[in-house]
């Protein structure tokens, strides 16, 4: 995809199905990465604000339903929701301060664990690339890492603080054992397991000072090869990141191994909530005024370093979009969820 | 509520005459419904979370202080709380916010700012009054929620 030369490709996003159901805003997004191919049909959860989780299936003759309701478990928001690798477990994060682990029976989906400890809203939950371990984050500022034990026990092995603010996503490295946590009080931290002390640390922190975020941080999103992030805030902007040096094999000099590359700004005029990376390369995001956005890389500007042009823009919801996905599976599918309680799928058209 | 008022003797302006409210004779009911200032000044009449009287009596909010733009589908509000280190001010700018969320559209984008210099902590109150992921918890924690609602009863007198 990135050898082909997008500006003279004719692209499009199309709105090909739209899901509704959720009876208040929809928070989070997340396709089920086993899903969508020989005989597995895609499948898709969504939560809510409404307390409750939706799993969506694609039938045979290519609709969307809804083929279960989580609910009873979660007694507020539930604000994140993550697939484990093999597509197994679903991992959902809320605001009554519980991750809940989930289980598919047959149709039906069974909670098989409780992780109890954040002191109040737990705002995101991310599985790291083995699925052996899984990350929490919170309003009371820490960050929790969490080893699955045999018998769905899972057990804290870490809490990592270090941020002074709320903690709004926290995602794994696509290949490695690297954390990163992106927090209310504007900074985006690198964290990883020190063998030497068997503990986790902070090996970086990307602040205003290294040409980071003015405002808060809502997400980020690797590229495929994890050769790059970007990051989104309420300062408006994107940021790109280089993230081709493992931090764990850098010396503590305290110069970090990762740095800004460029800037993305001027497209969006709201909070950019949502920020997430094809596998072929394209940048989606997803903002407070009701848009998308689709960027790539712009490969001529050898001068200035690398720059991302914008590919589109289109007016996506009725009101604010909270949560942009990517299907694994087909890179041209991508699925939005927005404060107007539906969930859109869409087909990025036009690709030479 | 705290046992020690924050401001014990809060200074007292007057009420604004009320504007007699025209019966719609829109028979079509899709038809969409121009808003005005005047109209979304009805914010005046939330309770102050500390006293008996209203926003509007306490200078809080003043028809001034609310900027709507219908083309462009946004409502900003800006309130100057009677103390500059009131801690109400978080409920104060809540309250703003829910009563607009319930009354507005929902294409209407709502920012709700202090006034410039009016509170010691101005940035991080304005910071927390617009992360809606902040008030959505809030309002999900029963407590936040009754004095909200005690503030917000007599608007929909």
């Amino acid at each position: 995809m990135s050898e082909i030369d997008l500006v003279e490709a004719n692209l499009a996003l199309k709105e090909i199905h739209k899901l509704e159901g959720h009876t208040d805003r929809v928070w989070s997004l997340a396709w089920n990465p086993a899903t969508g191919d020989d005989g597995h049909p895609a499948t898709l959860a969504s939560c809510s604000g409404d307390k409750t989780v939706r799993i969506w299936q694609q039938g045979p003759s290519g609709s969307w339903d809804c083929t279960a309701v989580l609910e009873d478990t979660h007694n507020r928001t539930v604000r994140s929701c993550a697939w484990s690798p093999c597509g197994k477990l679903l991992a959902t994060a809320s605001f009554d301060a519980t991750t809940a682990i989930w289980q598919q029976v047959g149709l039906d989906f069974e909670c098989v664990a409780t992780l109890e400890g954040h002191e109040n809203e737990v705002k995101s939950v991310a599985w790291n690339p083995s699925g052996t371990l899984l990350a929490t984050c919170s309003r009371d500022k820490s960050v929790w890492i969490w080893e699955m034990q045999p018998g769905n026990e899972f057990e804290c092995i870490a809490v990592l603080q270090g941020h002074t603010q709320d903690v709004k996503m926290v995602q794994w490295h696509p290949h490695l054992d690297v954390l990163v946590s992106v927090s209310y009080d504007n900074s985006i931290r690198v964290w990883i397991e020190d063998i030497d002390i068997d503990d986790w640390s902070s090996v970086q922190t990307l602040s205003k000072t290294s040409c980071g975020h003015s405002s808060t941080v809502w997400a980020l999103s690797f590229s495929s090869g994890g050769d790059r992030m970007v990051t989104s805030s309420d300062d408006l902007t994107m940021k790109i990141w280089d993230t081709t040096k493992n931090p764990s094999e850098v010396s503590g000099d305290g110069n970090g191994s990762w740095f800004h590359l460029c800037t993305i700004s001027g497209y969006h005029d709201r909070p950019i909530f949502s920020v997430n990376w094809s596998r072929n390369g394209i940048i989606a995001s997803g903002a407070a005024d009701d848009a998308i956005c689709l960027f790539h890389e712009q490969k001529n500007d050898l001068v200035h370093g690398p720059s991302y042009r914008l590919l589109l823009k289109v007016k996506a919801h009725d009101m604010d979009v909270n949560s942009v996905q990517w299907n694994p599976k087909d890179p041209n599918i991508l699925a939005s969820a927005s404060d107007d309680g539906s969930i859109k799928l869409w087909q990025l058209t036009g690709l030479p | 509520m705290p046992k020690e008022l924050i401001n014990a003797n809060p200074v007292l302006h007057g009420k604004k005459e009320r504007r007699a409210r025209s019966e719609s004779t829109n028979i079509d009911e899709y038809a969409e419904e121009p808003i005005d200032q005047q109209e979304i000044f009805d914010v005046r009449d939330i309770k102050d979370p500390e006293h008996p009287y209203s926003l509007e009596e306490l200078n809080v909010v003043s028809e001034g202080s609310i900027e709507v733009n219908g083309e462009m589908n946004y409502v900003r509000i800006t309130f100057t709380p009677t103390v500059e280190h009131c801690s109400m001010a978080t409920i104060i700018g809540l309250c703003l916010r829910v009563k607009l969320m319930r009354s507005l559209p929902s294409r209407y984008k709502i920012d709700i700012r202090l006034a410039p210099g009016s509170h010691a902590t101005e940035d991080a109150v304005n910071k927390q009054l617009n992360d809606k992921e902040r008030v959505a918890a809030a309002l999900e924690n029963p407590n936040l929620a009754e004095m909200v609602a005690e503030c917000l009863a007599p608007t929909f007198a």
